[in-house]
């Protein structure tokens, strides 16, 4: 009698073999891997135009079997109108760290999403600058230390860390926003089924979808692999809830 | 063809159009905002997209995009707009992207005014932002040349995918003359653009845009390979207009506007039986260096007359190597601040009586 092998898991096609240059226990892997698997799942590696941006995910190109465009620091959304205006029929996508998205670019993220822009924006929140060696970011919690917050955030000094995916929720040209985290099998689950909604939206309906993902930073964080992992629903998910806070122009396709 | 009577910003907007762009990206400022009025009303009937983007900042990341995508694209702006530019100008020349950027001068520094002006030269030329490069820099002195030069800049910046800036002025912008407008014909060996990004369509190679090279000797490669493009540009492109310089005692260079008023002092002096002319460079990146070589060879002093306090006088004095004298007239941008062909033609006769 002979065994049957299937595989069941492996590489997905749209990414490359190659290892990444990311910390042990960052995020950003696991992120990069969900969207290749959204990638393949819809069928759409050989049509997809990512746009990378200033930060720790900046070597898209070198993850990603793809055609890259490299943007400015916190440009990427106007970047991928321009893309997305000349290629109407391809996938756009932009993956942006917090820094790039929420303090930098946020003008152009705004007015991509309130013009509707049939893009999908990956969002990596990771409550830090992880590239420029763990500086406040916009999304930096009250009294977290960072090297520009020695002391921890003050919001009277600093203000507040801002909640985009409900912010752009508010906007009429946004199709679908959502807040994901990947520090268990389940998040990871959820997430991967967000993004791949997010692309899906994109294909189907042509809207602006967004999907803000919770990150770890462990080496700006001086946290190991596990504790950073941990921190991501001690800390962030209370400030930063996960959920959907808007489905509108693909609810009908379902989720 | 027949004459249309219309606004040098207009007739940018029309060659553009004529020239195969069809992507617009601006923000609204004066004097230059008939461009984005005229393509926002013209270009959705040739299947154009114009997008009034939220900033000068973004326009330039979507010209950026769309060009990296292979289209034919553009934005146009005023200085402070320009200032915001040179970042995604630098990623461009970075990411070997042509492209079309418009400046209509206005006066500065800051918000400064809204005259004619040409203090935005040496923010042009050297390359506005960071990092060291060049761009092509084209310089109209009439409406009939905003239009023709608009649709060089296109083809010079895809042959040798470097941005292209049109610097005109108010006036420039402004004026209303004749123009006969021309069918564009592509250069039949204009590169096509295998390095766009597309989606990979079944490629093996990845095509990627960038402007990072972190790899040993990479970025160093990089930018020389990005100034053999700019010698490249220097050896072929170099565009100017000589005006009764062949028997010329005595040369005045100007570029755009300030050229137009000095042409009319120029005439003035040979009508007085001076014998002047007048070197009027096109580009100005590349610049006319050999050209004005050539006149100080003859041993012809100089004037430059600028709309600013001095600035493309130092090119002319770098090119003439201090073998001839070069004197500077120029006009601080501003309210009234235009000179006279009468001003300039005193000029003349004070510098060539200094010679004599
Ligand atoms: C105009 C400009 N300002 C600042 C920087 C420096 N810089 C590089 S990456 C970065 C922020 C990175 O943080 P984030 O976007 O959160 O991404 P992460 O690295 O955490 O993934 C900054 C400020 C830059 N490259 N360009
Ligand atoms: S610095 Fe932070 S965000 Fe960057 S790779 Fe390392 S852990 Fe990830």
């Amino acid at each position: 009698m002979t065994t049957q092998y299937k595989q069941v898991f492996g590489r997905p096609e749209s990414l490359k073999d190659v290892a990444t240059h990311f910390c042990p226990g960052c995020h950003h892997g696991t992120i990069h891997r969900l969207c290749a698997e959204a990638m393949d799942a819809l069928d759409i590696q050989q049509r997809t135009i990512g746009v990378a941006s200033v930060g720790c995910s900046v070597f898209l190109y070198g993850y990603f079997d793809i055609d890259v465009v490299e943007a400015p620091h916190g440009r990427a959304p106007a970047v991928a109108t321009g893309v997305k205006r000349v290629r109407k029929d391809d996938v756009v996508f932009t993956y942006q760290g917090d820094g790039d998205l929420a303090a930098i670019g946020t003008a152009e993220i705004i007015h991509a999403a309130n013009r509707g822009e049939a893009i999908t924006v990956i969002f990596v929140n990771n409550t830090t600058y992880g590239m420029t060696g763990g500086q406040m970011a916009p999304t930096t919690l009250p009294q977290q230390r960072t090297s520009t917050s020695p002391t921890g955030r003050d919001v009277a000094n600093d203000g507040y860390p801002i909640r985009m995916a409900e912010l752009l929720a508010g906007l009429e040209g946004v199709a679908y926003s959502t807040r994901v985290a990947v520090d268990s099998p389940q998040h990871i689950i959820a997430a991967g089924k967000a993004i791949h909604h997010a692309f899906d939206c994109q294909v189907k309906s042509g809207g602006f979808s967004f999907v803000e993902v919770l990150s770890t930073c462990p080496t700006n964080w001086g946290m190991d692999a596990l504790k950073a992992n941990a921190r991501v629903a001690s800390e962030m998910i209370p400030y930063f809830p996960l959920g959907v806070f808007k489905d509108a122009a693909c609810a009908e396709e379902g989720a | 063809m027949k004459r249309l009577f219309v606004k040098g910003n207009e007739a940018v907007a029309m060659g553009a159009i004529e020239a195969g762009c069809r992507y617009y990206f601006g923000y609204p400022i004066t004097p230059q905002s008939d461009i984005p009025e005229y393509i926002a009303r013209e270009i959705p009937k040739v299947g154009g997209v114009f997008i009034q983007a939220e900033s000068e900042i973004a326009s330039i990341n979507m010209l950026l995009g769309a060009s990296a995508s292979g289209a034919r694209a553009m934005t146009s702006s005023s200085s402070p707009g320009i200032s915001l530019k040179q970042e995604g100008i630098s990623y461009m020349s970075g990411s070997e992207l042509p492209g079309l950027i418009v400046n209509i001068c206005r006066s500065g520094p800051g918000l400064g005014g809204i005259d004619a002006s040409q203090a935005d030269y040496f923010q042009s030329v050297k390359g506005g932002g960071h990092g060291g490069y060049r761009i092509i820099v084209l310089a109209p002195d009439s409406v009939q040349e905003m239009y023709d030069l608009t649709m060089l800049a296109f083809d010079l910046s895809d042959r040798y995918r470097v941005p292209a800036l049109l610097l005109a002025d108010a006036v420039i912008g402004q004026v209303k003359e004749a123009l006969v407008p021309h069918p564009y014909v592509a250069p039949a060996d204009l590169p096509s653009k295998e390095w766009a990004v597309a989606g990979k369509q079944g490629r093996s190679d990845q095509r990627i845009v960038k402007s990072l090279y972190l790899g040993d000797g990479e970025l160093e490669a990089h930018n020389w390979r990005l100034h053999a493009k700019y010698e490249e540009l220097k050896k072929h492109e170099v565009r100017f207009e000589a005006y009764q310089t062949e028997d010329a005692d005595f040369v005045v260079t100007a570029f755009g506007s300030a050229a137009r008023i000095a042409k009319s002092a120029v005439m003035m002096a040979r009508e007085a039986g001076l014998k002047v002319g007048l070197l009027r460079p096109v580009t100005l990146f590349p610049f006319p260096e050999q050209a004005l070589s050539e006149l100080a060879d003859r041993g012809i002093p100089m004037l430059c007359v600028e709309l600013n306090t001095g600035q493309m006088v130092d090119d002319v004095r770098l090119a003439v190597k201090c073998r001839v004298d070069v004197a500077f007239y120029g006009r601080a941008p501003g309210a009234g601040s235009l000179p006279t062909p009468e001003e300039i033609f005193k000029q003349i006769q004070k510098n060539m009586a200094a010679k004599l």
